[in-house]
């Protein structure tokens, strides 16, 4: 006989995916303020040329009569010590830290995820091999084996980039394997493996989008981690160079004149809290629209 | 009808608008051992923690009147569940595993709770030792860590604990459905003494109507949040009046290879 | 005419723990049911898997229509994993909790290339109608549906690969009375639609009465007994059998027998005792048991096909009754 599928409560009846969104967004305040604002810095970086008052101020000009000049109706955020535009280095500097923050995030996720997936999923020696690695890594405090590798490499963002990402594989490495591992020991999976589905096809499809959960909120929250270790290296001479509009550089040589002239650290190092906070709501977010079992729109 | 010592009336829980329990009548007299059956969705387990008291803790309101000797449980204040719960009325579950948290061993959640209750060291001891000979479980088994004992054997000291604390009425929540058959005969026979021995009250919560056929002195079939029907069990089994109970009954399987040895 | 699946000696090991020790087995072509009957630690979870291929084994054989499972390769080996399915307890995590049921079910057609993508989706409603579910569960994910349903959608999983052999192990463990019910009499259907054999793995007796021909009784890895169901349950030759059937909660009074409640746990796998591992439990042991394994044999002419690791079994046969020793 066949069972008709009782009626669900009507919120979790099954909807299109663009009305399943609409109402997760509506639903979660947070989550949409986290992705408008993010939206706005990627929106600011890309209409930069447009939004700044001073292009130029951006990059390689200079204005020694204009040099620390509160905020006015001329310059928005005021200027820096050499009399450049905070305002439009700012949005120029959109450009830059969170750019970098994504490529190293990308590159760790790349180096990461496979190595904690293939962990995970088929232990042994090849869990105990990547895992070792893995804990050398970790042994290290972070930013000092950042540091380290960003001072043996030619000073350069790009330097600053593969030292950053070389620090934080490990991270996610640790953190997919575990989720990993337990997936893989799901009657799921057995059967899969008892339907003789390949295993590409059963750790590409199976075992790993249901350990990126956790992974999607830790990289969203990284996003800021990411900015201010390289705005640290930055700050120490070993990343972006003058004259980039790196927000961390910015704060590193606004410090000096902290006292008197507030607001060139105050409107860059908001630049770095905003954006750390926005994608850290947009992570939050993210992963309860991605749970299959969240109901929206009660 | 003898007073009852747990007498449910007119209970109805809800989750806002809609009413998962609506419980007419039920009671519990000494040394009894009530039965209440039915799917899963029948109500059964919110009326467990109603009678417990933790019905908002899952966010449902609870109306009706429960009545646990002279007290009335469900206009009681917070701080005196201490006494009841636990105390008066004990608890066990499908899963023992929540009862005992896995970094303690087992004995040391036992002795708090008898602590807990009222007793001394030395009383504690004495008591969860000797409930632990009553249930047929040495008591050096105490002294292990959750994962170290069987399913079985957690329950036992589950139910050990509300022998120590010398429970008026034990609600027994599904408690053999996760143990083997062998496993689940010996719990059952231990609720039997703990009716017969220490008069205490059971209201066993079950879907195996097999389970409940055997143990139950009365039963009480639940569909939807009602009581479709109730009564001493060897009447309910042999001549439902319910199409509802004919149809669990006819559910349970059958072991068809004829008579007894 | 070969068996479809034969087992011999099989053991296998986990470090000290001698889980599935000298076990034999055969499954017939269908329509066939072998119930694997045990509780705990029996090993009968183990077997199946074995004879999936998906745990390893430290000796014996299993032979799939005549060829050796350990054998195959590649095709072969493929081949033998569409014909050999499985359906396990749990039905919390039977199903990839992100994938929606129509998914889950076409996925195997898909991936094996038996189906294009259309096709299969359609292949995959037909078998969910099979199963007793409507097309409207084809777009739901799986924590959507009842323990039941999703029971039914992972049987339908396993049967768009067309088995031959089916390995249940406990499908009805998690379930309530009525889903219980819903599923045995599925597996009875499609036992007789599709010629189908299976391995009913449980410990719950009243299951294998009806729904299995041949019953084997687990105890700490071997087999203690084995034999028509029928004959089985109605005289059981060995003690461990008739504690298992006597702890079968039956509703009615008649049915009863007296309950022999076995005292202690079962021992420690990694060292079981001398003997006769029962011993120890068993309300009829003797001396001889303490000191000699007894081997797994035919208990007399009397009693075609039946086999039993005892020695006191034809005592057993013969009237004598473990509940009345206590």
């Amino acid at each position: 006989m066949i069972e008709a599928p009782s009626p669900l409560p009507p919120a979790a009846a099954v909807l299109p995916a663009g009305r399943a969104l609409r109402r997760g967004l509506r639903a979660n305040p947070l989550l949409l303020a986290g992705a408008a604002t993010s939206a706005l810095i990627v929106l600011a970086a890309l209409l930069a040329p447009l939004l700044a008052s001073f292009p130029a101020d951006a990059g390689t000009a200079t204005h020694p009569f204009l040099v620390l000049h509160a905020p006015s109706a001329r310059h928005w955020f005021g200027t820096d010590n050499v009399g450049r535009d905070v305002y439009s280095r700012v949005l120029y500097g959109a450009r830059v830290s969170p750019l970098i923050a994504v490529i190293v995030l990308v590159i760790a996720c790349v180096i990461g995820i496979p190595l904690g997936v293939a962990a995970g999923y088929f232990g042994g020696w090849l869990d105990e091999a990547i895992m070792r690695v893995t804990d050398i890594f970790l042994a290290f405090p972070p930013l000092l084996l950042a540091l380290a590798l960003a001072a043996v490499l030619p000073t350069s963002l790009t330097s600053v980039v593969i030292a950053v990402s070389v620090t934080w594989w490990p991270w996610y490495t640790r953190l997919i394997r575990g989720q990993a591992a337990s997936v893989a020991g799901r009657p799921y999976i057995e059967s899969c493996r008892a339907l003789g589905l390949s295993r590409l096809r059963i750790i590409a499809r199976h075992v790993l989008p249901n350990s990126l959960t956790p992974l999607i909120v830790q990289v969203s929250l990284d996003v800021g981690g990411v900015i201010l270790t390289v705005s640290a290296l930055s700050f120490l001479g070993l990343g972006a160079q003058d004259p980039t509009p790196d927000w961390g550089l910015m704060v590193a040589e606004g410090q000096n004149y902290f006292t008197t002239a507030w607001w060139v650290v105050t409107f860059p190092g908001l630049a770095i809290l905003v954006t750390a906070f926005a994608f850290t709501l947009l992570g939050d977010g993210l992963r309860d629209l991605l749970d299959p079992r969240r109901d929206f729109g009660r | 009808m003898s007073a009852m010592r747990l007498q449910i009336t007119g209970l109805e829980v809800s989750f806002g608008q809609r009413k998962v329990v609506q419980l007419a009548e039920l009671g519990l007299a000494e040394a009894e051992i009530v039965g209440l059956a039915g799917d899963s969705g029948s109500g059964k387990s919110m009326t467990t923690l109603a009678v417990l008291g933790l019905a908002h803790t899952v966010g449902a309101t609870v109306r009706g009147s429960i009545r646990l000797g002279g007290t009335e449980l469900t206009t009681l204040p917070a701080r005196d569940w201490r006494n009841v719960r636990g105390r008066r009325i004990a608890a066990i579950f499908q899963s023992p595993a929540m009862a005992f948290s896995p970094v303690f061993r087992v004995g040391s959640v036992v002795h708090r709770a008898l602590r807990l209750h009222g007793m001394t060291r030395a009383e504690a001891g004495d008591a969860a030792a000797r409930a632990m000979r009553q249930v047929l479980l040495s008591p050096g088994l105490l002294h292990r860590y959750p994962s170290q004992l069987s399913g079985g054997q957690l329950q036992r000291v589950a139910i050990a604990l509300a022998l120590a604390l010398r429970a008026e009425v034990l609600l027994a929540d599904e408690p053999t459905s996760a143990l083997d058959v062998t496993v689940q005969a010996e719990v059952l026979e231990l609720l039997r003494e703990l009716r017969d021995r220490d008069g205490m009250s059971v209201l066993f919560i079950s879907h195996d109507l097999a389970v409940v056929a055997e143990l139950c002195d009365r039963v009480a079939i639940m569909q939807d949040g009602r009581i479709v029907e109730q009564g001493p069990t060897s009447q309910v089994v042999t001549a439902p009046a319910s199409p509802y109970t004919a149809e669990l009954l006819a559910a349970v399987p059958r072991l068809r290879a004829g008579g007894a040895p | 005419m070969t068996p479809l699946l034969e087992v011999a000696d099989l053991a296998v090991r986990f470090g000290p723990v001698r889980a599935v020790d000298g076990v034999s087995l055969r499954v017939d072509r269908g329509p066939f049911g072998l119930g694997l009957v045990g509780e705990s630690g029996s090993g009968k979870s183990t077997i199946g898997r074995a004879v999936l291929h998906l745990v390893g084994t430290a000796g014996g054989q299993i032979r799939f229509e005549g060829a050796d499972v350990a054998t195959l390769r590649g095709r072969a080996l493929k081949a033998y994993r569409r014909a050999a399915q499985v359906v396990f307890q749990d039905p919390d995590n039977s199903l990839d909790p992100r994938m929606r049921i129509a998914a889950s079910v076409a996925e195997p057609l898909v991936a094996h290339r038996l189906l294009a993508r259309r096709a299969a989706a359609g292949r995959a409603a037909e078998l969910l109608a099979e199963v007793g579910l409507d097309p409207g569960f084809a777009a739901r994910y799986p924590h959507q549906l009842s323990g039941g349903q999703r029971q039914r959608a992972a049987i339908a999983r396993a049967l768009s690969v067309q088995p031959r052999l089916l390995v249940l192990d406990e499908p009805t463990s998690a379930l309530d009375v009525k889903a219980q019910a819903r599923i045995l009499a599925l597996i009875a259907q499609l036992r007789a639609g599709r010629k189908l054999s299976y391995l009913l793995i449980t410990h719950n007796l009243g299951i294998v009465s009806e729904l299995c021909e041949q019953t084997a009784v687990l105890y700490l890895g071997r087999i203690v007994e084995s034999g028509p169901t029928s004959a089985l349950l109605g005289a059981p030759a060995h003690p461990y059998t008739q504690a298992l059937r006597s702890a079968v909660p039956e509703v009615h009074v008649a049915a009863r027998t007296t309950r022999i409640i076995l005292p202690g746990e079962p021992p420690d796998a990694a060292s079981p005792p001398p003997g006769c591992v029962f011993h120890p439990r068993c309300p009829l042991a003797i001396d001889r048991c303490r000191a000699e394994v007894p081997a797994l044999r035919s208990p007399g002419p009397g009693s075609p096909g039946r086999l039993v690791a005892c020695h006191r079994a034809e005592e057993m046969l013969a009237g004598l009754n473990p509940a009345a020793q206590r």
